[in-house]
């Protein structure tokens, strides 16, 4: 038997890189916040570049409460819906260049997320990572550390359970 | 709350950049009690197929009406900071309505004040979200004596 060659780096690159953008880009608040991602293989990071409409209290000055929960809510959902993407277009099952905000995947819906507040966030830029550690049919618990300078100094971290997309087929 | 107070309250949260780009507005406030809303906007939006504001930024409502009940209570802390807080999201809020949240602060020791919140729509008997947290309570150097 012959073996295939392997796709070239640049096309899988794109394909992988543009069903990310699409994914995120179809969000508006994540738009808003300026949260960004980092891909490297299926591992993503999330990014939000410090801003000073950020802040929660200018005296120290910290970042807001709600944008920190809201920065790690972001990530855990773009982690877990980037999980399934990832496994549809590694099956061949979805064509990333079909998607844009009108043809998108649905989403998880959160039923439920606590944040732990670590030490205050300072006015720099904030990264964030999701765990996955169960993902069932109809839910999914997920995890999230975020932190700043150093990435074993989390500055919060939180759990969420989530209820998943219905699959289509 | 006597009005010196209250005043104090409405500006130090007028004075929270994140809230005022939020266009949070301070509806009501004292002894504990504080009802913060704000409008519907299209940046905030989570599901662009429906609309509906993203939980986050109904965290972020929650997070600031909690920290205004804390610091509006009789025994009230100078200062305070959010420790951890739940939120269960029970409906989408209604695309293109105000999100109102009201929080309690309904227990305060000497280090922790523990608050609890709900947020609705213009839909006052069906909450969209409910929230309990844990917030730090600072206090003037001289209280410690």
């Amino acid at each position: 038997m012959r073996r295939r060659q392997p796709e070239p780096v640049q096309v899988v690159k794109q394909r992988r890189d543009a069903a990310l953008n699409a994914l995120i880009h179809g969000v508006p608040y994540i738009g808003y916040l300026g949260i960004e991602f980092d891909r490297r293989g299926d591992e993503l990071t999330a990014i939000l570049p410090y801003r000073d409409d950020l802040i929660g209290n200018p005296m120290l000055p910290a970042l807001h409460g709600g944008v920190t929960s809201a920065f790690l809510e972001v990530t855990a959902i773009i982690g877990m819906s980037w999980s399934i993407l990832w496994e549809q277009m590694e099956n061949g099952d979805l064509d990333p260049m079909t998607l844009d905000p009108r043809h998108l995947p649905r989403m998880p819906k959160t039923i439920d997320f606590t944040v732990d507040y670590l030490r205050s966030g300072l006015p720099r830029d904030a990264y964030a990572r999701a765990r996955v550690n169960r993902s069932g049919r109809r839910y999914a618990s997920v995890h999230v550390e975020g932190w700043q300078d150093n990435r074993t100094r989390i500055f919060a971290q939180a759990t969420g359970h989530f209820l998943m997309p219905p699959r289509n087929g | 709350m006597d009005e010196t107070k209250a005043k104090f309250a409405r500006q130090f949260i007028e004075a929270i950049p994140h809230a005022a780009a939020m266009s949070m507005r301070l509806d009501h406030i004292g002894d504990g009690v504080a009802e913060i809303s704000m409008p519907y906007d299209a940046r905030l939006v989570g599901d662009p197929q429906t609309g509906v504001i993203h939980g986050g930024a109904v965290s972020s409502l929650m997070d600031t009406c909690g920290g205004a009940a804390v610091i509006s209570h009789p025994d009230a802390p100078s200062g305070t900071a959010t420790l951890d807080l739940r939120i269960d999201y029970m409906r989408p809020a209604s695309p293109g309505q105000r999100i109102i949240a009201r929080a309690e602060c309904y227990h305060v020791t000497r280090t922790v004040a523990f608050v609890r919140a709900t947020a609705t729509d213009e839909d006052r008997e069906r909450p969209v979200a409910s929230a309990a947290g844990a917030f730090m309570v600072e206090r003037p150097p001289e209280a410690d004596a």
